[in-house]
């Protein structure tokens, strides 16, 4: 099975978050970047079937040259190959539609049977890309996967909803996305990162790619959330009590 | 400004997520706001889509759409954009909100916003703010054109409902075959009967560290079934396999924003507070009183959760008592 794993790189999640002076990005400077999370699980999960199994996976990031680092990560864990779309422009000038578009466009003419994302990258929250690429692919999606089995072409996976789980049923090709508890991603081992150094990069320009990059969202401006007001100590429990019950009356 | 609605049942009854989409769209000025009501045996819910101000209701009801299904309801809701030309379709930033919106974003090749908290119209395109870095950073973004935007759920407060106010009703022709649907939902295992999903609830008590392990658990469900609240964990606590993921509230978690949060024995780490600090309220209770998790908190109580929680379930259940 050839599965595809689309990855970003994203700031770390205990990176504290200050406002660029052009007031459209954060502070970039000594961030520490990692593999946003939930593609860790996502390339975890594509890890175990190829081993269960044969083929190739292939972790694909749409980013500037500095998220190679992330490809690299990924060819560690066990990834065959990589494919980095650079975007050398400004991160808040990239939207989901167009980094979608991209991710599908690097894709025609390579041959897959599943397409896994995380279920959101850490830094945009957008959660729009999995379902994004399936729709650009053609190709059924499942989103949220907390347990995934593949049994020939056929596909029973579970999902998350509010209040439970669902269990749905598709067949290959089709487009997953990893949730917390899918799976433990494993660390890259010596051995595997030694071998990463030395994997090629297969290279697209974005602005080659023949996608139009004009974002639909556009970010006009990043701020820090409205500081809360300050918050009193209270005594005791009754006290406490009383607050919740006569001031902000909640119970 | 011609807005469509895609409403969300559960067992057969509206979500308040619906009638937050609907008091956004009515705040908007909509002129024309359509409410998309899809499932089957959903149709009973039409009329008070219009006392919450939808003018007219759309009622696509059809045996492949018992369940959400990406491609059932992403092919009804396109239908229905083509037919009615929306400027703007509102989603709830749900599981299947979320699943759907960006579908229906490529399918239409139209912008998503997802995750809004605000949603305005300054004349010439829709501005909204949307949380980024789990809540660390707010961003103004704006779309020119047909929008499409997903609510947060919980943020936007319901307007009060006018019963005289009737909606036109009218069943929407659904064209979908067993061969559409290429993901089927197969079965639905729902957590504990009634059990109130930390995502959605009102009130939300979190159990941390603290508690030295899942037996004493019971000390944050009892609290939380005193309130009528849900049950959330920190990472540490889900990482340990003290509770389940489900539970788990911060960036690698569920963002959530109730009425009132109250963190036992929780410290605050930075991903903690970015997953709850938009809640209305917090309380804190830590033996540490430099905990950061007070910093966040609108009522902080320093003491051992072990003697705390009893008495405050104790003293809610009074209250919650004499309030009948």
């Amino acid at each position: 099975m050839d599965i595809i794993v689309c990855i970003k790189q994203v700031p770390d999640t205990t990176t504290v978050i200050q406002i660029d002076p052009s007031g459209k990005d954060i502070v970039r400077d000594g961030i520490t970047y990692i593999v946003s999370p939930y593609d860790e699980f996502a390339i975890e999960e594509a890890l175990k079937l190829k081993e269960a199994g044969d083929g190739t996976v292939t972790v694909l990031t749409v980013g500037p040259e500095s998220a190679k680092e992330a490809l690299r990560t990924g060819l560690a864990m066990g990834a065959d190959e990589a494919i980095h779309v650079v975007y050398e422009g400004a991160p808040s000038q990239l939207d989901s539609l167009t980094t979608a578009k991209l991710i599908a466009k690097a894709l025609e003419g390579k041959k897959y049977d599943l397409v896994f994302c995380g279920r959101q990258a850490i830094d945009d929250d957008a959660l729009q890309i999995g379902s994004l690429v399936a729709e650009f692919l053609n190709v059924p999606q499942i989103s949220l996967v907390i347990k995934l089995e593949i049994n020939g072409e056929q596909i029973k996976a579970s999902r998350t909803i509010e209040g439970g789980t669902q269990v749905v049923e598709s067949r290959l090709p089709a487009l997953i996305t990893a949730q917390k508890g899918l799976n433990e991603p494993r660390y890259p081992s010596m051995k595997g990162i030694l071998k990463a150094r030395k994997k090629e990069i297969t290279e697209l320009k974005a602005a080659e790619l023949g996608v139009d990059l004009t974002p639909r969202v556009v970010l006009e401006e990043l701020r820090l959330p409205p500081a809360r007001p300050a918050g009193k100590i209270v005594g005791s429990v009754a006290e406490l009590v009383k607050a919740l019950h006569e001031e902000i009356k909640v119970i | 400004m011609n807005i469509l609605v895609i409403a969300e049942t559960k067992d057969g009854t509206l979500r308040k997520t619906s009638l937050e989409m609907l008091s956004q769209a009515k705040a908007l000025n909509g002129s024309s706001i359509t409410a998309a009501l899809i499932g089957k045996g959903v149709a009973g819910q039409a009329a008070r889509l219009g006392h919450y101000g939808a003018h007219k209701v759309l009622v696509a009801e059809h045996d492949l759409l018992e369940h959400y299904t990406t491609d059932g309801y992403t092919k009804v809701i396109k239908d229905m954009v083509d037919q009615i030309q929306p400027d703007l379709v509102l989603f709830a930033a749900s599981s299947n909100g979320k699943d759907l919106a960006p579908r229906l974003s490529a399918r239409l090749d139209a912008g998503l916003i997802s995750d809004a908290i605000e949603l305005s119209h300054d004349g010439s395109k829709f501005v909204a703010v949307r949380p980024m870095y789990a809540g660390k950073a707010y961003a103004k973004v704006s779309i020119q054109g047909k929008a499409l935007v997903s609510l947060r759920p919980n943020v936007t407060p319901v307007a009060a409902p006018d019963e005289s106010r009737s909606a036109e009703v009218m069943s929407f022709a659904v064209n979908l075959s067993d061969a559409d649907i290429r993901a089927k939902v197969v079965s639905v295992e729902k957590a504990d009967a009634g059990k109130l999903d930390v995502a959605e609830a009102d009130i939300v008590v979190t159990g941390g560290r603290g508690f030295k392990g899942p037996e004493n658990f019971h000390l944050v469900e009892a609290l939380a079934n005193a309130m009528g609240g849900a049950v959330g964990a920190s990472r540490a606590v889900v990482d340990a396999g003290w509770r389940p993921h489900g539970e788990q509230v911060g960036q690698t978690g569920k963002t959530v924003s109730p009425t009132l949060y109250v963190a036992c024995a929780v410290s605050g780490a930075m991903q903690h507070l970015a997953g709850m600090s938009s809640s209305k309220n917090i309380v804190a209770i830590n033996t540490d009183p430099d905990a950061p998790i007070f910093k966040a908190a609108t009522y902080g109580l320093v003491g051992d959760v072990f003697e705390i929680l009893p008495q405050l379930t104790e003293a809610v259940k009074q209250i919650k008592a004499s309030n009948n």
